[in-house]
């Protein structure tokens, strides 16, 4: 470990450290943004959700390298295929919470919305999208870590990133800069995760700090895909 | 010229089926990567999960550590102990068992956390031992939920068995990193092309083997991919 070599670099660490920023965070609010009117319509429309999860699934397995390569005739050796294919990923990590998330609201609330002359648009925006926000902030969480996680596989098609210093650690065999970028990498996503955690606070203060119970009774089963 | 256009001519032409580092030798390769990876990862998450689930002890740990474990960037391990364990065994295998361990842990963890309190009462009033209960009862409400883990952390490995190929390994990412390395596209589509297929291999692997393993009265759910 050559910590002299940190300061030297910091300019260049912090601005690796940004672009991998954008490229994890860009893509997950592209991808909630999708997700929310889509899982909406697959929530209201229960017979539509089975074969949306199958493509979501089969998305999904489309490894990240592969998209990149897959978009490259298209988008070039470009920031854009990167969003592009993490968008792609976290569509279909945050789709399927949406959905789990609405799903969830127990019958009994949204009668009583009803009950108390709440039409459609009002109900799901004011009681129903807010009740699902954990499971949504859930699957955000997941979506903002991993994606933070690939973008840096995105240096191997030149697009920039904290993958850089692994790549030129490698080349130069300067263990160093390879450290220095895994801990970025993981302080970066570990940052993201706990702003998150803190906006879910923020956004659904009836909930008790200590047990969540909604999130804990929903079914989590697509909040881990 | 297209992405699929690059793929299909190049997994067509007759020359990369033969030889060494030919396309069949290469997948062989890959799977052989692919495998003992998820074999290990299911070996320590999947009895952790249980176990977790069961007791209730250490639940926050897997909600949150299981979540930033995913930031740890595979690439980046894989360099690190590259550059520590020359191409040895631990350099690739290792980074594929960390990748691979949330999905399942998580899954297994939520499987048996979920079991309907009704059902747990009932077959520890029936006098099952804390084994019984857990091996007959919980387990197999529980596998939808442990395969769809499994399914995802094989997805993971199947899908990024190919950066073993940076570090000089075989398997289907020799393809794609040698035609990033010499600009040629063609090699690299169709490496990826065939990383596509294989993942959905094994997505539909494991769609039949859970048809096969679910038990029957819990089939319906495990199709909706829900547990009310």
């Amino acid at each position: 470990m050559m910590w002299s070599w940190i300061p030297q670099n910091w300019s260049q660490i912090w601005h690796l450290t940004w672009e991998n920023l954008k490229l994890g965070v860009l893509p997950a609010l592209y991808g909630l943004i999708i997700s929310l009117p889509l899982g909406v319509v697959a929530a209201r429309w229960r017979w539509i959700y089975p074969p949306v999860l199958t493509v979501v699934n089969v998305l999904y397995a489309i490894p990240s390298l592969a998209l990149f390569i897959a978009l490259i005739p298209a988008f070039g050796l470009t920031d854009t295929t990167v969003i592009i294919a993490l968008t792609v990923f976290s569509l279909c990590i945050i789709l399927p919470n949406v959905v789990e998330g609405l799903r969830g609201v127990p019958p009994s609330v949204r009668q009583a919305a009803t009950a108390m002359g709440y039409g459609t648009l009002r109900r799901l925006v004011t009681v129903e999208l807010p009740l699902a926000i954990p499971v949504i902030i859930a699957g955000l969480r997941v979506s903002v870590v991993s994606n933070i996680s690939l973008a840096s596989l995105g240096q191997l098609i030149g697009v920039s990133s904290l993958g850089y210093l692994f790549i030129d650690g490698l080349q130069r065999d300067f263990p160093t800069e390879i450290y220095v970028g895994l801990f970025f990498v993981i302080v970066l996503a570990l940052v993201c995760d706990l702003i998150l955690v803190a906006i879910r606070r923020v956004l659904t203060p009836w909930q008790p700090r200590r047990q969540r119970r909604l999130e804990r009774r929903l079914p989590l089963r697509r909040v881990t895909a | 010229m297209s992405f699929f256009s690059w793929a299909w001519d190049w997994i067509t032409e007759s020359a990369n089926w033969h030889g060494s580092g030919s396309i069949p030798q290469q997948i062989l390769a890959h799977l052989g990567y692919s495998f003992l990876p998820l074999l290990i990862a299911a070996l320590i998450a999947v009895p952790a999960g249980v176990v977790i689930g069961h007791t209730g002890r250490g639940a926050v740990f897997v909600v949150n550590v299981a979540n930033a474990w995913r930031a740890i960037p595979t690439l980046g391990l894989l360099i690190l102990l590259a550059v520590f364990l020359g191409f040895s065994f631990l350099t690739w295998l290792l980074p594929l068992v960390v990748l691979a361990i949330p999905p399942i842990l998580v899954n297994a963890y939520e499987g048996i956390a979920g079991v309907d309190p009704d059902v747990k009462d009932a077959a520890k009033g029936m006098g099952m031992t804390p084994w019984q209960q857990v091996t007959r009862v919980e387990v197999p409400i529980a596998l939808p939920l442990i395969l769809v883990g499994l399914r995802t952390g094989a997805i993971f490995v199947v899908a990024t068995a190919t950066i073993a190929a940076y570090i000089g390994l075989g398997g289907l990412g020799r393809f794609i990193i040698d035609g990033l390395a010499s600009n040629q596209y063609g090699p690299v589509a169709g490496g990826a092309l065939l990383v596509v297929l294989l993942a959905v291999v094994v997505l539909a692997l494991f769609a039949l083997v859970s048809r096969l393993v679910v038990p029957a009265g819990l089939r319906g759910q495990a199709k909706l991919g829900r547990t009310e």
